[in-house]
């Protein structure tokens, strides 16, 4: 089992198209959508954390990529400004899944991006704009 | 036991023996006060929180033919200063922003913008844009001026906070059922997370409670340069009541600070943004706190297990200005991450950051070990515990 969260970026052309079905369907993957938005005239971006076997996972990426659909892993989109963060702790009750957390002893606030799952609820609440998403 | 003066001939000698407000500590529990207190001469204290009773006042120098701002209007970066001075000496506060700033017209507003940034931008010697007007007079006859301005072409700029450096604050919680954007950040509905925003056993005024060594004229560290108390800050509140310990178990004593923006740096002035609240300035303060005595080494001993908070609900209780607390919390069970708020677990935040108290504390101890600053003798004391000063509440009359 493979289990991942990814960023899918849907051209203009494919934000009618039953896409994610696909992924279920054809290739017994299981999909949590995390976050999910079309822009007029634009693109359709879509968070999921996709998980099923190995070969299937694979597959579905392989599919995803021959129909034009653009993969990210999901890591790479919400990061912090590390100049600009001062460490104070005011998005870590506020992050609903445990990214952001003060170390007990540096009370430094640590960030484990692995567990962010680009909600974004911290990037407006941080008081320094540290948090940044780039999607 | 020991003087100013003489920790001052110390300092000058190399020989000062200077401990953070964190390391006394542990220094207190392994030797004991009366130890301790022979050996340590300075306790530097920190803390790095929102401050909004910040500004800065500038005198620009004067431009030829000659402008009277006075009266008139200015703004630095599109936000806006107070004029009401001479011709060309201005005030920016750090709450202040642009004209055009939506402000809470799509809630909550954003405020990525204002006072606070421009101080910080200022204080980093980036170049600003300055616009002013004026209605023009026979001996300053000009209208209008547009330039850019850095902070070394001024000739004073000076951070001057009416109001910093709460001793103690409160603990914030949201007991309505929708999400709040307050100062105090963002609340979630339900008392979902607790707010504290001190720097606990590193705040300066909870480890001198009595303002027994910090008062008017005290040199202390601000935004990373030379500052000095000015007054008490605005709201000082030493009447306030206190723990068997003597410290303040409400937001009590304030300090209005003041110093030359110049020889500041970006990283401890933080323009500062609290969504649906508005802007407001992150400062960096470090005060020293000389070991006069036993009794004031065991006031700067105190730990987070001894210093305490009262929880108030801001969906409520705190808009409304109806008194109360849901209960009373010590820094160390806020450090800890979650508190018991009526019966239930509530995931704490800091809006002070402790990490950079920390180095503030650190770093005012090594100023003072390699004898780039002494200590000043206060000029007056702050208003005492047993002074009767106190604010009070507005007192509404109709205007007939």
């Amino acid at each position: 089992m493979v289990s991942k969260r990814i960023v899918l970026h849907f051209p203009h052309r494919l934000v009618n198209q039953p896409i994610v079905y696909k992924l279920v369907k054809e290739f017994d993957l299981q999909f949590n959508i995390l976050k999910a938005y079309v822009t007029p005239q634009e693109e359709g971006l879509m968070v999921l954390e996709l998980s099923g076997k190995k070969e299937n996972f694979d597959k579905g990426v392989e599919y995803l990529g021959s129909v034009g659909v653009k993969i990210q892993p999901l890591s790479q989109d919400v990061i912090r400004n590390e100049t600009k963060c001062t460490d104070c702790g005011a998005c870590v009750p506020i992050c609903p899944t445990g990214a952001l957390v003060v170390d007990t002893h540096s009370r430094k606030v640590h960030f484990y991006d692995n567990k962010c799952i680009a909600c974004e609820l911290c990037v407006k609440v941080c008081p320094t704009r540290a948090m940044e998403v780039r999607f | 036991m020991r003087t100013i003066k003489e920790i001052n001939a110390k300092i000058k000698k190399g020989e000062v023996v200077v401990v953070t407000a964190e390391e006394v500590i542990d220094l207190v529990r392994k030797k004991g006060i009366k130890k301790a207190a022979e050996e340590v001469d300075v306790v530097t204290t920190g803390t790095f929180g929102p401050m909004c009773s910040s500004g800065a006042y500038f005198n620009i120098g004067h431009s030829k033919p000659r402008i009277k701002i006075g009266g008139g209007g200015c703004k630095i970066n599109d936000v806006p200063l107070y004029t009401g001075f001479a011709a060309v000496d201005v005030y920016l506060g750090a709450t202040a922003i642009p004209d055009d700033d939506p402000r809470n017209k799509v809630f909550p507003g954003e405020f990525k913008y204002g006072g606070a940034h421009v101080i910080q931008e200022l204080a980093s010697g980036k170049d600003v844009r300055l616009e002013a007007s004026a209605y023009g007079t026979d001996c300053y006859p000009r209208r209008k001026l547009e330039t850019l301005i850095n902070i070394k072409d001024m000739n004073e700029a000076v951070l001057f906070n009416i109001r910093n450096c709460y001793q103690n604050y409160n603990v914030a919680v949201n007991l309505s059922d929708k999400m709040i954007y307050t100062y105090m950040g963002t609340l979630r509905p339900n008392a979902g997370n607790a707010n504290y925003c001190s720097a606990g056993q590193l705040s300066p005024l909870l480890k001198d409670p009595y303002y027994k060594t910090i008062g008017i004229g005290t040199k202390i560290f601000l935004g990373g340069g030379i500052g000095y108390v000015a007054w008490q800050g605005t709201q000082h509140n030493p009447t306030a009541p206190r723990k068997d310990n003597g410290v303040p178990k409400v937001p009590a004593g304030t300090l209005a600070v003041i110093g030359d923006l110049k020889q500041m740096k970006p990283e401890w002035l933080v323009g500062t943004s609290m969504l649906g609240y508005g802007v407001t300035l992150t400062v960096g303060i470090g005060v020293p706190i000389p070991v006069l005595n036993e009794e004031v080494l065991g006031y700067a001993a105190l730990r987070d297990e001894e210093l305490y908070a009262q929880v108030v609900d801001y969906g409520t209780n705190y808009p409304q200005l109806i008194p109360g607390s849901l209960g009373e919390v010590s820094y160390a069970q806020l450090k800890s991450g979650k508190i018991k708020v009526q019966g239930k677990d509530v995931p704490t935040g800091a809006l002070s950051s402790y990490s950079k108290a920390r180095e503030i504390s650190e770093e005012l101890k090594s100023w003072i070990e390699k004898g780039e600053f002494t200590l000043t003798e206060p000029v007056a004391h702050l208003p005492q515990a047993d002074s009767g000063y106190a604010p009070k509440l507005l007192n509404e009359r109709p205007i007939v």
